[in-house]
């Protein structure tokens, strides 16, 4: 039995037969050339039938249910069309080169010039430029480069194009491995959206020698192991069929109600990072989102985001998630994060320093611009505010009278703002926790963020393995504060959400709900998961 | 001729998807349409030239419309970036 090993880009586990995929890269010879004129009249035919396969194409996949296959063939058409590469293609028929030369060699330019840009998404676009150009050649040669099988396989490769990864018929595919590849190639993300799983990166050990070899392929693992053995064939056909199992038991949770056996009902929402992420959110079944991470706007760039780019995003997150509660965190970073417009102070220990909602109070006319920015954006959808890193009372005051400020401000510039944007604070402190009968007073809600409560509270850094035996995320001390911040939330009349780590912990969901838990907002792969926990809960 | 800026936020800026459909939007104009970004620029009917200036969220770009129809494909170009960008 040999083992490979790759990076695992899409789960799930396969048993079945090896084909390799060897595509020929002949150069074209003996071609028959004729006038321009006519090798000009031949591309133009040839990219219009092209445009014309990729459409139809698209709308096949559409029916299948196959959207992201779809979108990516009707790129591919509008790739066809674009007019550097007509150009580049004529150029070189006027000079005298027949027209599937012209094809290779100008899309062999164009795509050069993406792999050579500084982004891997646009590096990614050289294999469509490819891809799209040796369509067309094949049109203009006459060629068909169609993969098919009678029975389904595991398919390996050396790459695979988009065009043949959607070309293949998704009953007869297990599962798609490859020599090179990334995580963000169309492998990825094809076999993600076909639900197979996929090993990319593998190296030379996958070769045309392993044609017709029983593999299995371990998509979490990232493993691919050849010939196995009878106790091995044994163990992964008992994972696949439990892993295909706890799928479809959480398929079946969809549209079901977030409410325990007892029926009292919970929020079960979503974490993300950036508007991007709201797809993730629907797919998943989420029915908010209760930490919208609003970083993203603020990193990896030379100058502060303006209130009108920030406006945008955050409408486009509220709009997107149609009326249902989106819970937007104001800025949170610190001394650790590299922010070049941001005057911050060296500090010996940033988790101790000027971070979260600190930092905003000392740097006004940032903080300004994001909750005009949240303000103006309120009007798009249920919108809700939260505050990190909140240790003081007086914080909290000087917040919500600022956000009194820019609410006036915004009506009297003529501004349509909510109604009602409720404000809360992230509870990710002990002075926080311990403190929570004073500030539940002063705002309209809570939300544990235990990574960060757990770290302050039991001393230790999350991310240091060495700490590993020390670092008790399910601490009793962590739980005790959680208890008395649910209590003290509760007298109040506020609710209480929990969106760290330990709210997709579902050895931890009775825990949290028996204790009075309003909300979990989860990464969205956990929404199924926890919902299960959750509907499972009598207490 | 109509200029105006925009700022991007879509953190993969103008990617593959949007380029392709500012393509169709800028078709269906007379008007010359020039996208400019940190220095370079691309005619909005290129989509590879437009792929290829690398824009990112948070990037300005200035879009520059000349033609007979300038006021419509301007009004046009622009509700297109504020809704898909």
């Amino acid at each position: 039995m040999i083992c490979l090993r790759g990076k695992g880009v899409s789960v799930g586990y396969a048993i079945g037969t090896l084909r390799f995929h060897n595509r020929e890269e002949k150069p074209n010879s003996g071609v028959e050339k004729s006038t321009p004129d006519e090798e000009q009249r031949r591309f133009d035919s040839a990219c219009t039938q092209a445009v014309s396969d990729l459409t139809a194409l698209a709308e096949k996949l559409r029916r299948q249910g196959e959207e992201t296959a779809a979108l990516l063939m009707e790129m591919h058409g509008e790739l066809a069309q674009d007019l550097d590469f007509a150009d580049g293609v004529a150029m070189r028929i006027a000079d005298g080169t027949d027209a599937p030369t012209a094809v290779r060699d100008a899309g062999e330019e164009l795509a050069m010039l993406f792999e050579a840009m500084d982004d891997a998404d646009m590096q990614q676009r050289s294999a469509d430029v490819r891809d799209v150009a040796r369509r067309i050649e094949n049109i203009l040669l006459g060629k068909t480069e169609v993969l098919s099988f009678s029975d389904p396989v595991i398919l390996g490769a050396d790459d695979l194009s988009p065009s043949e990864t959607v070309s293949l018929e998704r009953e007869k595919l297990l599962a798609i491995l490859t020599v090179g590849g990334s995580g963000t190639g169309h492998t990825a993300i094809l076999a993600r959206s076909f639900g197979i799983p996929a090993v990319v990166g593998i190296g030379n050990g996958l070769t045309g020698a392993l044609e017709n070899r029983l593999v299995i392929v371990d998509g979490f693992e990232g493993t691919v192991l050849v010939e196995p053995d009878e106790t091995t064939l044994a163990e992964y056909r008992q994972r696949m069929d439990a892993y295909a199992q706890s799928l479809s038991r959480l398929n079946g949770l969809r549209g079901l109600p977030d409410e325990t056996a007892d029926g009292r009902k919970v929020k079960l929402y979503c974490n993300i990072q950036s508007p991007e992420d709201v797809g993730a959110v629907r797919d998943n079944d989420g029915r908010g989102i209760g930490l919208f991470r609003s970083e993203f706007l603020f990193l990896g760039r030379e100058e502060a985001p303006d209130e009108e780019e920030q406006t945008e995003a955050y409408r486009r997150v509220l709009s997107a998630m149609k009326g249902q509660e989106v819970v937007i965190r104001t800025l949170d970073v610190g001394a650790d994060k590299q922010i070049p417009y941001f005057s911050l102070p060296g500090e010996e220990n940033p988790a101790l320093g000027l971070r979260g909602l600190r930092l905003c109070l000392k740097n006004p006319a940032l903080f300004r611009t994001q909750l005009r920015a949240l303000y103006r954006a309120s009007v798009y959808g249920k919108l809700l505010i939260m505050f990190p890193m909140v240790t003081n009372s007086w914080e909290i005051t000087a917040t919500k009278e600022l956000c009194q400020t820019v609410v006036s401000e915004l009506k009297a510039e003529g501004y349509p703002v909510a109604e009602k944007v409720p404000l809360g604070i992230m509870i990710e402190t002990p002075a926080a926790a311990l403190m929570s009968d004073v500030l539940a007073r002063q705002v309209d809600f809570f939300s544990c963020g235990t990574n960060d409560l757990t770290q302050y509270t039991l001393a230790c850094d999350r991310m240091g393995e060495h700490l590993r035996d020390f670092c008790d995320p399910h601490h009793p001390a962590v739980l005790r504060l959680l208890e008395l911040t649910v209590k003290n939330a509760h007298e109040a009349g506020i609710w209480v959400g929990v969106c760290g780590e330990l709210a997709a912990d579902t050895a931890m969901t009775e825990t949290l709900i028996a204790m009075g838990v309003d909300e979990l907002s989860v990464n969205p792969g956990s929404v199924l998961p926890v919902r299960e926990q959750i509907r499972q809960i009598k207490q | 001729m109509i200029t105006f800026d925009y700022t991007l936020t879509d953190p993969m800026g103008l990617h593959a998807r949007p380029a392709g459909q500012l393509v169709k939007e800028a078709k269906a104009f007379a008007s010359k349409i020039t996208v400019t970004c940190k220095g370079q620029s691309a005619e909005a009917v290129r989509m590879m030239a437009i792929m290829r200036l690398g824009t990112k969220a948070g990037d300005t770009v200035t879009v520059c419309v000349e033609g007979a129809d300038e006021e419509a494909a301007a009004s046009a170009i622009k509700t297109f970036f504020e809704e898909n960008t």
